[in-house]
């Protein structure tokens, strides 16, 4: 086990390296002079003058990548041009935003996708499987953002039940917290949950049919005891890893869902710097997330192998 | 018997009779047997269908404003509704279809030509080439999909051509990590070691010998791809990433739509809908491909 983990470890640098290769690359990709991109076509010479030095874009492209990864490394993700705000601040400003409704949302799709995927193996090849089958792909299908506002309609115009955008911090009222996030974690949840219920079905079934439930079964255990506590446990290990690779959709989903209710997270940060051309936010963002994504597998790796006794030894 | 092996022709047909059905003869059979895999296809042929005959079934143009028409409900003369400056919804909706089918063809065309290469390469010189290229494809699978788009449509501006590419490269190391993974499984079995040992260069045996038989994965995964790149296209035009206003979009038109939830929520459940139809259409037919070319199945 130590070998595999050292081995899972060290295969991190090089990741890391190709991410800050692309994300420095992005920049690349502006046509024309980066520094005028960045400043507008309207600048005073003298701001597109000052962004050249002040992004060493008179220096050589390599020498440019080092200065970048060297800032990086002290935690210096650069400026926003618009909010003349360091990057970093503003990235930890919004982070606790995105993290609570991505919170939300995953537990939306554990209690959905882990009870419904249980189900549908049990009472496999009935109605309820092919019902729960199809919900699933109608999850799967249904794009988040329309979702959204279908709900918006639904909720906060038609019965005025929930409030249709914002955010309210949770210190400052828990309760108006909860409210603005319902209808945002389950249209994020919905997808995620439908992912779940698959992959939970289908490890269910693979674990229903192994030698230890039949076994489980002639000693007599009741059928909530076999499914509960003999299949689920092991069908559960599966969908660990999958908790960590559903991040990226979740935060993929978590920009269109931020802008559908308007929410000031991780998200919105991001799309709203697209437009105001700020750059350094947007690779802040990117780099960012690609490093949770990272390291978030690496605990699921690590994780997998822990609660796996074959694994274990 | 004798004769019939001494001829090419009637060897083949001896051998093919051998094997039984041909893979594409039986891929089909198996095809027509899920229903709700034809149901998708019948769907998205539907939307084919309109995308090419837009010009002929759209009622009225797309572009066309009318102030005295401002946000109506569906009726007799606009069935789908008007929008906001009185543009009629169905029509914008079948205009639509062609920005979503193109991106859905023109993404996963670009993400197959640039992955499969990838993979092949990467599967089959294994080593350090391997390592290198498998590297590079964790770090742009690391960026969350639709982030890496957005980034990359940010970079190359908006436009509905701009989000292709970017969906496309985005989804490159998918289609990369497919092709290694099957080249991987490929590669030693004892057709392939027969071609090396008569002789064949290492390119005719990844073109000619590896690439035909790892196809079927690939097609399964590009028809699931289409169904994620559409959705993209539309997230991206919903962002402002995609088709640029006037033209129509399904996605530029929820963003617009979203606005007038109260006034007029007709011009929201339109172009949804559509998108909606569209997507489980391919994700149904996907689904159905994958079980008619898996060999574990009868």
């Amino acid at each position: 086990m130590t070998a595999f983990l050292l081995r899972r470890i060290a295969l991190i640098a090089p990741t890391l390296f190709f991410v800050s290769v692309l994300i420095f690359g992005l920049q690349q990709l502006l046509p024309g002079d980066p520094a005028l991109a960045m400043a507008g076509e309207n600048a005073d010479p003298t701001v597109i003058a000052f962004l050249r030095q002040k992004y060493h874009l008179d220096r050589p492209l390599p020498v440019r990548y080092a200065l970048w990864v060297e800032g990086i490394a002290h935690g210096d993700f650069g400026e926003s041009i618009r909010i003349k705000r360091p990057v970093r601040d503003l990235i930890l400003e919004k982070l606790p935003v995105t993290a609570e409704l991505a919170g939300l949302a995953m537990l939306v799709a554990l209690v959905i996708g882990v009870p419904a995927g249980v189900f549908a193996a049990v009472k496999h090849d009935t109605a309820i499987d092919y019902g729960a089958t199809m919900v699933a792909l109608w999850g799967i299908s249904m794009p988040n953002f329309w979702l959204g506002i279908l709900l918006i309609l639904l909720f906060s115009v038609t019965l005025g039940w929930l409030p249709a955008s914002g955010f309210v911090p949770p210190d400052e009222s828990l309760r108006q917290n909860l409210l603005t996030l319902v209808m945002p974690a389950f249209v994020l949840g919905n997808a995620i949950a439908a992912v779940m219920m698959r992959h939970t079905r289908s490890a269910m079934l693979q674990v229903l049919g192994a030698d230890y439930i039949r076994t489980a079964r002639a000693k007599g255990l009741s059928q909530t005891s076999v499914v509960l506590r003999h299949a689920l446990r092991n069908a559960l290990i599966p969908v660990v890893t999958l908790g960590a690779l559903e991040f990226g959709a979740l935060l993929s989903g978590a920009v269109l869902t931020e802008q559908v209710f308007t929410i000031p997270g991780f998200g919105k940060l991001i799309v709203d710097a697209v437009f105001n051309r700020d750059y350094a936010v947007v690779q802040g963002v990117v780099l960012c997330t690609a490093f949770a994504y990272i390291m978030l597998n690496l605990f699921a790796d690590i994780a997998y192998v822990l609660i796996n006794p074959r694994l274990r030894a | 018997m004798t004769a019939e092996l001494l001829d090419p022709r009637g060897a083949a047909r001896l051998i093919h009779e051998d094997i039984g059905e041909r893979p594409w003869r039986r891929t089909l059979r198996l095809l027509a047997r899920r229903r709700t895999a034809l149901a998708g296809l019948g769907v998205v042929l539907f939307f084919v269908a309109l995308a090419v005959l837009a010009p002929l079934v759209a009622p009225y143009s797309p572009l066309a404003t009318n102030w005295l028409l401002v946000r109506k409900p569906p009726s007799a003369l606009h069935w789908f509704g008007t929008d906001e400056i009185g543009r009629d919804v169905l029509s914008r909706v079948i205009w639509g279809t062609r920005a979503s089918l193109s991106a859905g063809l023109v993404s996963v065309s670009l993400a197959l030509a640039a992955g499969v290469p990838i993979g092949l390469v990467s599967g089959y010189l294994g080593g350090i080439v391997d390592g290198t290229l498998m590297r590079m494809v964790d770090a742009m699978l690391a960026i969350p999909f639709l982030i890496l788009a957005i980034a990359l449509a940010a970079f190359l501006g908006p436009s509905l051509a701009n989000a292709m590419i970017a969906i496309g490269v985005s989804q490159t190391p998918i289609f990369a990590r497919l092709t290694r993974g099957q080249v991987l499984t490929v590669k030693h079995e004892d057709y392939i070691e027969a071609a090396r040992a008569v002789g064949n260069r290492e390119y005719r045996i990844v073109l000619r010998h590896i690439l035909p038989n790892i196809v079927p994965p690939l097609l399964v995964q590009a028809t699931l791809a289409a169904a994620t790149a559409i959705i993209a296209e539309a997230a991206l035009s919903f962002l402002g990433l995609g088709e640029q206003p006037p033209d129509p979009s399904w996605g530029s038109m929820l963003n617009t739509a979203k606005n007038f939830i109260s006034q007029a929520p007709w011009m929201a459940l339109w172009p949804g809908l559509a998108i909606f139809m569209l997507v489980l259409s391919l994700n149904l037919f996907g689904d159905g491909l994958r079980d008619a070319l898996d060999p574990r199945r009868s």
